[in-house]
């Protein structure tokens, strides 16, 4: 079964194309990383698989079907900096939105609810702070928490924006560990990571991206110095002058009128 | 008599945008609560032309629909204008509030608002103090009123509490739930209009924003957890409304204003409280950090 | 209203204008366009407490009152964020309504009170344009000379500030007192033009000009000049529209003018605009569709070694849209691209010229992708289609030289016209 796979996917952000033409598979139990120098659109391209961000041309499909369809079966961790640390609220509070549904917004949450949120915050061992307000924790413990969240929801797919990012090694250790475990569960792991040298060491596979996919699949087959120039060097100097004649000017990125 | 009506009418307001001001100030939309409260003025006009009454449900139920209209204009100048936020939200709200003042202007023989108030931007601070006088036939229909609007309130935040919750903290992660965090927003747009057009009748524009904004404001400084600062809120509210009734008496002044200064008062000594908390604090963890050396 | 008492409102108000135009692109250009609004609501107390003081209602009193309550208004707002975890939007409503909700306490306490002569007090902050003094506009000459003289001295410094605040601090710029400099005019902008307009519409004449001006250009020194003047003239106008119907109030005038000639700039400004964007976007559809016919025309008289091309098979070779490819069709025998034979069209040479070009660089791309990209041969086609319109002729020098003059893509069609890039 495929977890995740994409085809022709192009995104932009205001008519300059972040996403071009990305095409790949990722069958599921893995875990992948998604890298690529700033800017390569790593965080466009979860959003867009979750369906957060609308793509210009291409899909992707999740579990084979539609991402809406699916939504009970994926979960997203975004970036921890995209949250206000300062909001009112106890890490159970956080834990216990990954029990929150779309059609269950009203009414309590069930003892059930409440329980696979403590087992979920037992997992990423935080439960003995469940009582303690999120501006209170250092940086380690505040990602915990959202894997906390996501975890609760049960999900098969795990979509986590740089998970990584300024926190303690014992932290990033625990984390690893945790997201292993998780993928020999047959859970499907896909993080967007932003540095080079770990990937090496964390992922089975890899999404190599600079705008457009440079390549994907099992890490000793993509990191090679050759994609890795395509990556980081220079020699995309064209692409990107392109793409910002294409930004400028304000071009469609596709045409309606060609065969699809 | 009338000094009751007076104290519940603002301990009704204060309640009412205490809960709204605690979702507003989360989601940093503050000003956008300050935005409206001027902004429905040309709605409250125009309804009030085509009904001639103050306090019809028609004239309410315009004005407010004026309210949403701002946070759509707002988000229009925001997203298609590609214009920064501020400048959409200052924009917006001064256009609006201009042709609110022209409209009654050129209308002044019809209107019985007092055109001097409405140009100098506040419309209802001297209406304030003579609906006191004309309390006894008045006072109880805006106590009506808002108590009205203090059930909707409470029911939508009974009901949509766990959406309002994750909206504000995460909406990134609530569109990924597959929740309409549009639909959320735009509900909490219509409640701030409806609260603001039903308050600013009883006590007036000044009061209203320092409701929505100043004892969440205090409230967040002293809460760990979103239900705790619905509650502080509310009380610190309450509190400014009572002690601000008997300010005005000992000051001479406006009532609704002496109301909103002692939420700002209030305000102060929180703030004072945690920042002097925080100094001690750290003082402590620092000879703790020195103590553990020795 | 007199014609003179006219020429002092129009000056009062054009120097109003232009002192708040100024401060305001700085304003906005730091992202703190609502400061305004705050400081403007935050005077009341300083111009109250100022006259309980002095029992006096010279503006010479008043002013400086003012402008007191509206430093205060500004230390408040950042001690609070420096202090606190409440947020910059949070704070300035804060200040703003507490502030003024103080200047109203003071305010109808002086009303009801013993105080002599204070009638007519609250017209300092809720605007009376129409009723300016010829003393008040020496004022406005004063504070718009040290605003323009402020900014004229420190220009520089201020430009890198606003641009870029890390930059400048990295490189050891007084940032304190630029950030005082720049609190200190707004402060004194906003203590002037609230006695045109009035507390609450005083924000717009801060943020709409600079907003407009905005959309015309990315110099700093052009958009100050757009916004004076965009500021003077929606004064002018305001002030002249409330001249001819004497009951119309000024300040909202005012007001309405600038906030049209924004709406105005945001739809119309070219590039910025979104009228603009929008006819760019429909230019490019029309041009790529053009291009697509002929590049059809051209595959199909290759393939079929015959001049003249028939309209159906046209039309089915690409499944062009009927009434698109009719206004396309139009279109290029407007330019002389292709002609009429007998019931068929064919490519004349300019446009068999203009149809190789595309090709061209189609095929180019499609190799660049496949040679460079490692993008297997079946998917490039697709990425060609949109990227063959867009190419510059630099770029397309390029990628041919980058490509080594190639003579076939990666379907081993042949490349048009690559010999007459050897020279």
């Amino acid at each position: 079964m495929i977890a995740l796979e994409t085809h022709n996917l192009t995104v932009s952000y205001d008519k300059q194309p972040v996403l071009w033409d990305i095409d790949f598979t990722i069958p599921e139990g893995k875990l992948v990383g998604i890298i690529g120098p700033n800017g390569s659109g790593k965080t466009t391209l979860l959003k867009a698989a979750m369906g957060i961000l609308p793509a210009d041309s291409g899909y992707s499909r999740v579990f084979e079907k539609p991402v809406d369809k699916v939504r009970e079966r994926m979960s997203y961790v975004p970036q921890r900096q995209s949250v206000d640390w300062d909001f009112p609220a106890t890490v159970m509070d956080v834990a216990c939105m990954g029990r929150y549904r779309k059609g269950r917004l009203f009414g309590r949450l069930s003892r059930t609810d409440r329980e696979i949120a403590i087992n979920a915050l037992e997992r990423v061992d935080m439960l003995p702070l469940a009582k303690r307000q999120i501006s209170e924790l250092s940086g380690g413990q505040q990602q915990r928490v959202f894997i906390a969240r996501s975890l609760a929801q049960q999900a098969d797919l795990y979509l986590m924006d740089e998970p990584f990012v300024g926190i303690d090694a014992a932290s990033e250790e625990a984390i690893l560990n945790l997201l292993r475990s998780m993928r020999s569960e047959g859970k499907t792991v896909i993080l967007v990571h932003h540095d080079l040298h770990t990937a090496l060491q964390f992922f089975d596979w890899v999404v190599l991206l600079n705008t457009r996919l440079i390549g994907a699949g099992p890490i000793e087959e993509v990191l090679t110095e050759e994609n890795l120039t395509k990556a980081y060097g220079g020699k995309l100097n064209l692409l990107s002058r392109i793409a910002d004649l294409i930004g400028s000017k304000g071009y469609p990125i596709r045409e309606k009128s060609s065969e699809e | 008599m009338n000094d009751f009506w007076i104290v519940l009418t603002g301990a009704l307001v204060a309640v009412n945008c205490a809960i709204l001001g605690v979702f507003l100030i989360l989601r940093k939309m503050a000003m956008v609560g300050d935005a409206i409260s001027h902004a429905v003025l040309p709605g409250i006009v125009i309804a009030y032309l085509i009904s001639n009454s103050r306090n019809s449900l028609f004239m309410l139920v315009g004005a407010a629909a004026f309210g949403v209209l701002t946070s759509m204009l707002i988000e229009l100048f925001y997203k298609k204008a590609r214009l920064q936020s501020d400048a959409s939200i200052g924009i917006t709200f001064t256009w609006l509030f201009a042709i609110g003042v022209i409209l009654v202007t050129a209308f002044s023989g019809n209107v019985d608002l007092d055109q001097e108030c409405v140009l100098y931007g506040d419309i209802a601070y001297i209406p304030f103090d003579t609906w006191m006088v004309g309390n006894n036939s008045l006072g109880p229909a805006a106590i009506w009123l808002l108590s009205g609007n203090f059930l909707v309130l409470l029911t939508g935040l009974i009901v949509g509490y766990r959406g309002l919750f994750i909206t504000s903290f995460d909406e990134a992660f609530s569109i990924g739930l597959g929740i309409n965090a549009g639909t959320w927003h735009y509900a909490l747009m219509a409640a701030v209009s409806l609260t603001v057009v039903l308050s600013f009748n009883s006590v007036g524009a000044i009061l209203v924003v320092a409701f929505i904004v100043v004892p969440p404001a205090a409230a967040y400084l002293l809460s760990k957890r979103l239900d705790a600062m619905l509650w502080i809120s509310g009380l610190i509210g309450i509190l400014s409304a009572i002690s601000g009734f008997f300010l005005a008496d000992l000051w001479n002044a406006s009532i609704s204003a002496s109301m909103a200064v002692s939420a700002g008062i209030i305000f102060a000594c929180v703030f004072a409280y945690t920042v002097i908390k925080r100094r001690l604090f750290q003082k402590t963890e620092e000879s703790n950090f020195i103590e553990s050396w020795q | 209203m007199l014609d003179i008492n006219l020429i002092w409102v129009l000056a009062g108000c054009a120097l109003i204008g232009a002192g708040s135009s100024v401060v305001g692109v700085f304003t906005f250009l730091r992202k703190e366009s609502l400061v305004g609004d705050a400081v403007a609501h935050s005077l009341l107390p300083g111009v109250v407490l100022a006259f309980m003081l002095f029992q006096l209602k010279s503006i010479w009193i008043l002013f400086p009152g003012a402008l007191i309550a509206g430093w205060l208004s500004l230390l408040s707002i950042s001690g609070i964020t420096q202090y606190s975890k409440i947020k910059p939007d949070t704070a300035i409503a804060i200040v703003l309504s507490v502030f003024f909700a103080v200047g109203i306490v003071l305010l109808t306490n002086v009303q009801q009170g013993t105080y002599g002569n204070q009638a007519g007090l609250d017209t300092f902050i809720f605007g009376k344009a129409a009723s300016m003094l010829p003393s008040e506009i020496n004022l406005f000459i004063l504070v718009d000379l040290i605003l323009i003289g402020t900014i004229f001295l420190f220009y520089p410094y201020l430009k890198l500030f606003v641009f870029d605040p890390e930059f400048s601090r990295a490189i050891g710029l007084p940032v304190r007192l630029l950030n005082f400099l720049l609190s200190t005019l707004t402060v004194l902008a906003v203590a002037t033009g609230i006695q045109a307009v009035g507390v609450v519409l005083m924000a717009a004449l801060i943020i709409t000009p600079a907003a407009a001006a905005r959309f015309f250009t990315n110099s700093l020194k052009a958009l100050i000049f757009i916004a004076v003047l965009i500021g003077v003239i929606s004064s002018v106008c305001g002030v002249m529209i409330s001249y001819t119907a004497p009951s119309m109030p000024t300040g909202p005038w005012i007001v309405m003018v600038l906030s049209l000639v924004a709406v105005f700039s945001f739809i119309f400004s070219p590039k910025k605009g979104i009228l603009s964007r929008y006819l760019l976007r429909k230019r490019h559809l029309v041009k790529m569709t053009d291009e697509n016919v002929l590049k059809a025309m051209y595959h199909i008289t290759n393939q079929s070694h015959k001049r003249a091309v028939g309209i159906t098979v046209l039309s089915e070779a690409r499944r062009f849209d009927g009434q698109q490819l009719g206004a396309s069709l139009k279109r290029l025998l407007k330019s002389n691209e292709i002609q009429r034979e007998n019931a068929d069209i064919a490519l004349t040479e300019k446009g068999n010229e203009r149809a190789a070009r595309v090709v061209r660089l189609h095929r180019l791309w499609e190799l660049y992708l496949n040679k460079r990209m490692n993008i297997a041969e079946d998917h490039v086609h697709n990425d060609a289609e949109a990227i063959e319109h867009i190419i510059t002729p630099e770029l397309e020098a390029e990628l041919v030289k980058d490509l080594g003059y190639p003579e076939s893509d990666p379907h081993h069609s042949e490349i048009p016209g690559i010999k007459s890039f050897r020279k």
